[in-house]
C-alpha cells in the first residue's frame, strides 16, 4: 500500500487532499493507496478575513470550519502537531505517534513572530492571526483619533497586498466615525517604494496622495519602544504612533526549522515548477511554507495545489508526472470600504491592475462566502 | 580594492528585495565595524543595496561584478 502523508490543514494542505482523491478513488476503495492529512488543529480559518473582521464586517463565526467539513471523508485525518519530519527515515513524528510514508506534501504554512521585535507585543496590533484581530478590532473600536501608522517589519510576509488594504480600509473606516480628520495616516514599507512591483505602485502611490495617507520607504524597524508609542528604524529614524498596527515578521512552522529541511527563516527549499523539495523525490511542499519567489497567497496555494494532486496522481499510477507550476498567482486588493482591484501575474507575466470599483470590491465580499467551496475542492 | 569581509551572504537565486532584507538582517546581526559581503543575481540589487546603505549610514566599500552576479560590499559602521 502506498501512504501519502500531507502535512498541514490550511489551505495548501486541504486542498491537496481535495483534489487528489476524486483521481484515485478507486485505489483508495481497494486499499491500495492511503492518504493521511495531519494538522495541529481541528479547524481551518480563512484569514483573509481578519481583514474585515477588524472592522466589524465579519464575525470570527464566519472565518472557522472544522476540518471535518471540509477534508473529502476518504481521507484520513489525524489532529496532532508534527514534532520532526526524519526524511531520511520517510517518517513524521507527532506529539502521539508516527506516521512512514510513501510521499510527503509539507503544507505547514507560515506564522508571525512578533516577539522578534522587542516591544512590539506590548506596543503594537496585528490582524495576521485571530488572537491579533481579535485584539486590534477592539482597539480600532475605542480609537478616538490620533496617529495610526501601518508598518511592515519584514518581508516576506503573508498577503502582500493586505498592508494597502488595511491602509485604504482604515482611511474610510475613519471618515465614516467622522475621524479622519482628526487623525493621521502613515504607511511604511522597507525598500526604496511602497511595494514590491512597480505596476502597482503605480497605482496605489497617486492613490495614498489622494487621500492623505502618508508613507515611509527604506523604514526597517528594530524595535517599539511600547511605553512611549515610537517606533525605531535601523536606519536611525523614529516615528511616534497612537495606534501601531504592524505587519510582523514571518517564519516557516517550527516542526520545519526542528528538521533541519528549512533555510534561515524556516522556507523549504523548493523547485519552482515541479514543487519537490530540492533533494528528495519523494516530498512536495506548497503553500506559504516554501522559499519560492512568489505571493505567500492562499490563491498561489491553491494553484499549486492543483499542481501537486496532479503530480501525485501520476506518480501513484506509475505515470511520469508533468505538471508544472508557473507562478500564478490572483490577490484583489481592496481600495477603500466599498471599492477593489485585483492583479494576476506569474513567472513570465507582470501584474497590470484594472481601475478600482465597487464592482471587484463585491465580487471579493462574494468570494469571501464562497472561499469554504474552494477549500472542499469544489469551486 | 578588495577586503576580506567577515561575512558572506549568498542571495544569488532570490529575487528583489531578497538580497536587500538578506543585507538588513545581517546587518542587524553583526557588530560595527564587520564587513558585510552580499552575492545577488538580481542586477536591481547593485542600485537598490547601495541607495539603502546609503540611508542607513553605513559605508559602502564596493559593488564589484563577478561571474553572472554582484558582490556588493557593506562596512557596518554605527
Ligand atoms: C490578514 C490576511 C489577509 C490575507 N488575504 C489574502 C487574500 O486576500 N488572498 C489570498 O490569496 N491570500 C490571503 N492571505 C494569505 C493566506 O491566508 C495564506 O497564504 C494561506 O493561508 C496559506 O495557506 P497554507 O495552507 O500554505 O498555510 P496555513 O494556512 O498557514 O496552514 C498551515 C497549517 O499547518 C498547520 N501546521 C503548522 N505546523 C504544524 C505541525 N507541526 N503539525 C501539524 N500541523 C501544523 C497549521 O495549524 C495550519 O493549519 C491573507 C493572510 C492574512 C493573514
Amino acid at each position: 500500500m502506498k501512504r501519502v502523508v500531507i502535512l498541514g490543514g490550511g489551505v495548501a494542505g486541504t486542498l491537496t487532499a481535495n483534489y487528489l482523491v476524486p483521481k484515485i478513488k478507486e485505489r483508495i476503495k481497494n486499499e491500495e493507496v492511503q492518504i493521511t492529512l495531519i494538522s495541529d488543529r481541528n479547524f481551518q480559518i480563512y484569514e483573509p478575513g481578519f481583514l474585515y473582521m477588524i472592522f466589524n464586517r465579519l464575525g470570527e463565526g464566519e472565518l472557522k470550519r472544522n476540518l471535518g467539513e471540509l477534508v473529502d471523508p476518504a481521507v484520513q485525518l489525524v489532529i496532532d502537531r508534527a514534532t520532526k519530519i526524519d526524511a531520511d527515515n520517510s517518517r513524521v513524528v507527532t506529539e502521539n505517534g508516527s506516521y512512514d510514508y510513501d510521499y510527503l506534501v509539507i503544507a505547514t504554512g507560515s506564522r508571525v513572530v512578533p516577539e522578534e521585535i522587542p516591544g512590539l507585543k506590548e506596543g503594537g496590533h496585528w490582524f495576521y492571526n485571530l488572537e491579533g484581530a481579535t485584539r486590534l478590532r477592539e482597539a480600532l473600536a475605542k480609537f478616538n483619533g490620533g496617529k495610526i501608522v501601518v508598518s511592515v517589519m519584514g518581508i516576506p510576509h503573508k498577503c502582500p497586498v493586505a498592508p494597502m488594504e488595511v491602509t485604504f480600509i482604515l482611511h474610510d473606516f475613519l471618515r465614516r466615525r467622522n475621524l479622519r480628520d482628526k487623525s493621521e495616516l502613515l504607511y511604511t514599507y522597507p525598500i526604496n517604494k511602497i511595494f514590491t512591483m512597480d505596476p502597482v505602485v503605480e497605482l496605489i502611490q497617486p492613490m495614498f496622495d489622494e487621500r492623505g495617507i502618508q508613507y515611509k520607504t527604506f523604514f526597517n524597524p528594530i524595535e517599539v519602544d511600547a511605553k512611549n508609542r515610537k517606533v525605531i528604524t535601523l536606519e536611525g529614524e523614529e516615528e511616534s504612533y497612537d495606534l501601531l498596527i504592524a505587519i510582523p515578521p514571518h517564519k516557516g512552522a517550527q516542526v520545519i526549522i526542528d528538521s533541519g529541511l528549512g533555510d534561515k527563516g524556516g522556507w523549504v527549499p523548493t523547485d519552482k515548477y515541479t514543487l519537490r523539495v530540492d533533494g528528495y523525490d519523494n516530498m512536495y511542499a506548497l503553500g506559504d511554507a516554501t522559499n519560492l519567489p512568489v505571493s505567500k497567497a492562499g490563491s498561489v496555494a491553491h494553484f499549486q495545489a492543483e499542481v501537486v494532486a496532479e503530480n501525485l496522481a501520476a506518480e501513484i499510477e506509475g505515470i511520469e508526472p508533468t505538471a508544472m507550476f508557473n507562478g500564478k498567482a490572483f490577490c484583489f486588493i481592496e481600495t477603500g470600504w466599498e471599492e477593489a482591484t485585483y492583479i494576476w501575474f506569474d513567472y513570465f507575466t507582470p501584474p497590470r491592475p484594472v481601475l478600482p470599483s465597487k464592482f471587484v470590491h463585491f465580487v471579493k465580499m462574494a468570494y469571501n462566502k464562497a472561499y469554504w467551496l474552494t477549500a472542499r475542492g469544489l469551486l | 580594492m578588495e577586503v576580506k569581509a567577515d561575512r558572506v551572504v549568498d542571495a544569488r537565486g532570490s529575487y528583489c528585495p531578497g538580497p536587500l532584507m538578506e543585507l538588513i538582517k545581517a546587518i542587524r546581526e553583526e557588530d560595527v565595524g564587520k564587513i558585510i559581503e552580499v552575492w545577488s543575481s538580481d542586477e536591481s540589487s547593485a542600485k537598490d543595496i547601495p541607495e539603502w546603505v546609503k540611508k542607513a549610514g553605513h559605508e559602502l566599500v564596493g559593488v564589484f561584478e563577478a561571474d553572472g552576479y554582484w558582490r556588493i560590499v557593506v562596512k557596518k559602521t554605527r
